[in-house]
C-alpha cells in the first residue's frame, strides 16, 4: 500500500469482499446446518463492510466508479486484497484457520480505525468491529474445538494452521503513511493467536516464508477464477438488478 | 434502556459521507407529525412484530420548514443487513400515503446501532413473539466478552444453551431451553 487513502480503503474493502465470496462457497456444503448459517452470516457481514468501504473508495477516487464498478469491473491485477483471503477454502480446518487469522487482524484494525483522522473510516470501523468480535469468537471456538479434539481433528487443524500461517505476515507490512499503519496491529494479533493456539494445544509455526504481493495486485492463480465466478453476471448483463 | 421515540433522540452525529449534520429541525407542523408517525409505523421486514422505531434503527424524521420536504434518517443493525432495501421501500411507501411522496431517506452508520437502542415496548414485543431480547451491552474494547445468560421466552427458565451464535437473520442467534426443550431465537447483544 502507498498510504494514499484510496489504496488503503480499497485494500480493506477487497479483503472483506474476497473473504465474503470464499465463505459463501460453503453455503449448502458446511458440515452441519448451524455452521452453514454461521458462515453465510459472517460472509454477509464481510460483504456489508466491503460495500461501505468500496462506496467510500469510489468517492475518494472521484472518477465516477461506484461500489458495483469497483467490485465487478476490475481485473485481478487491480485487486488489493491480501493473499490470505483468496486462498481456496480447503477442508473445514483450513477455512477456520483463515477465518480466525483474518478476524484476529480485522478486529484490532477496525478498532484502530475508530480513532483515525478520517471520519468515514472511523464510522465504518465503529460499525464493523462489533461484527468482527463475533467472527473472532466463532473462529477461535472452532480452532480450539478441533485442535483440542480428537487425534485426527488435531492433526488437520495443525496442518491448516501450518498451511495458512505464512500468509498472515502480509497483513502487517508497515505503511506509516496509512490512516492506520498495519504494523501497529501485530502485537494485538500475536497476543490473540498465542492465547487461542495454546488453548487449542496447537503449535504456532516458525515464521520464515512470507508470501506477499496482494497489496500491489500480484495475486495467486486462485483469485482470477474467484473473480470470474463473482463478476460474470454483472459483466454479461451490465447494471443488472433484482 | 430508553423508551423514548426516535424523533426525541439526538440525530446521528455524522452523515454517511462523514460530514456533520446541521442541527435537527424540530417537527412543529401537522404534516411533520404525520410523517413521523408514518415512518415510525413501518415494521421490520424480518421481525414483523416490531417497528423500526422500536428497534432503534429510525434515527430521525425531519421536515424542512421552507419546502416541507421530509428527510428520514435510518441506520442498519448490521452492515450487511439485507432488509435495508425493503425498509427504505416501506418507509417511502408509508410516507407517500401520508402525503410525502418526495421524502428523502438517508442511511447513516455513525454512531453504530446498538441493541441498547431497542425500546422497552420493543423488548416486550420480541419476548411475546418468542425472541429472547438482548442483555445490555457493555462498552466494547478489544476482544468482547459475551454474556451468555439468556432466559427462555417461553417458560422463563434461565437453563438455556446456545445452539449456534448465528441464526435465521444477521441479528439473531439460535438457542434452546433445557427446561422446556423449546428452541428459540435470541437477539444478539451488539
Amino acid at each position: 500500500m502507498s498510504g494514499k487513502p484510496f489504496d488503503f480503503t480499497v485494500a480493506l474493502a477487497d479483503d472483506a469482499l474476497i473473504a465474503a465470496q470464499r465463505l459463501a462457497e460453503w453455503t449448502t456444503r458446511a458440515p452441519e446446518m448451524e455452521e452453514d448459517i454461521a458462515l453465510a452470516n459472517i460472509a454477509l457481514d464481510q460483504l456489508g463492510a466491503a460495500r461501505l468501504l468500496l462506496s467510500y473508495a469510489g468517492e475518494l477516487e472521484g472518477a465516477g466508479r461506484d461500489e458495483d464498478a469497483l467490485a465487478y469491473l476490475r481485473d485481478d491485477r487491480e485487486f488489493r486484497n491480501a493473499l490470505l483471503v483468496e486462498l481456496p477454502n480447503g477442508d473445514f480446518a483450513v477455512t477456520m484457520a483463515k477465518l480466525f487469522f483474518l478476524a484476529a487482524y480485522q478486529l484490532p484494525l477496525y478498532t484502530a480505525l475508530v480513532d483515525c483522522a478520517d471520519e468515514r473510516l472511523a464510522a465504518i470501523g465503529a460499525k464493523a468491529r462489533k461484527e468482527s468480535a463475533y467472527h473472532l469468537d466463532h473462529g477461535a471456538l472452532w480452532v480450539k474445538r478441533l485442535g483440542d479434539g480428537t487425534e485426527e481433528s488435531h492433526r488437520r487443524m495443525q496442518a491448516a494452521v501450518d498451511q495458512v500461517w505464512p500468509y498472515t505476515h502480509e497483513l502487517f507490512v508497515a505503511d506509516p503513511a496509512a490512516p492506520v499503519d498495519p504494523a501497529t496491529l501485530r502485537p494485538a494479533f500475536d497476543e490473540t493467536v498465542g492465547v487461542v493456539l495454546a488453548e487449542a494445544t496447537l503449535t504456532r509455526p516458525e515464521s520464515r516464508w512470507a508470501p506477499g504481493g496482494g497489496r500491489t495486485g500480484v495475486h495467486t492463480e486462485h483469485l482470477a477464477y474467484l473473480l470470474a465466478e463473482m463478476q460474470v453476471l454483472h459483466r454479461a448483463h451490465p447494471g443488472a438488478t433484482w | 434502556m430508553s423508551a423514548r421515540s426516535a424523533a426525541q433522540r439526538s440525530p446521528a452525529a455524522a452523515n454517511e459521507d462523514g460530514s456533520v449534520s446541521a442541527p435537527s429541525r424540530s417537527i412543529t407542523t401537522q404534516a411533520g407529525t404525520d410523517a413521523r408517525t408514518a415512518a415510525a409505523s413501518v415494521v421490520d421486514p424480518e421481525i414483523r412484530v416490531i417497528t423500526i422505531d422500536e428497534l432503534g434503527i429510525l434515527r430521525a424524521v425531519e421536515e424542512d420548514p421552507a419546502t416541507g420536504r421530509v428527510t428520514v434518517t435510518i441506520t442498519p443493525t448490521y452492515t450487511g443487513c439485507p432488509a435495508m432495501d425493503v425498509i427504505r421501500a416501506d418507509i417511502r411507501r408509508a410516507l407517500a400515503v401520508a402525503g410525502h411522496p418526495e421524502a428523502e431517506i438517508r442511511t447513516v452508520f455513525s454512531p453504530p446501532w446498538s441493541t441498547d437502542w431497542i425500546s422497552a415496548e420493543g423488548r416486550a414485543k420480541l419476548a411475546a413473539a418468542g425472541i429472547a431480547p438482548p442483555a445490555p451491552v457493555t462498552p466494547a474494547a478489544g476482544v468482547v466478552a459475551l454474556t451468555l445468560a439468556v432466559r427462555c421466552p417461553q417458560c422463563g427458565s434461565p437453563e438455556t444453551e446456545q445452539v449456534s451464535r448465528f441464526g435465521s437473520t444477521a441479528c439473531k442467534a439460535l438457542w434452546r431451553c433445557r427446561s422446556c426443550s423449546e428452541p428459540f431465537d435470541h437477539l444478539k447483544a451488539l
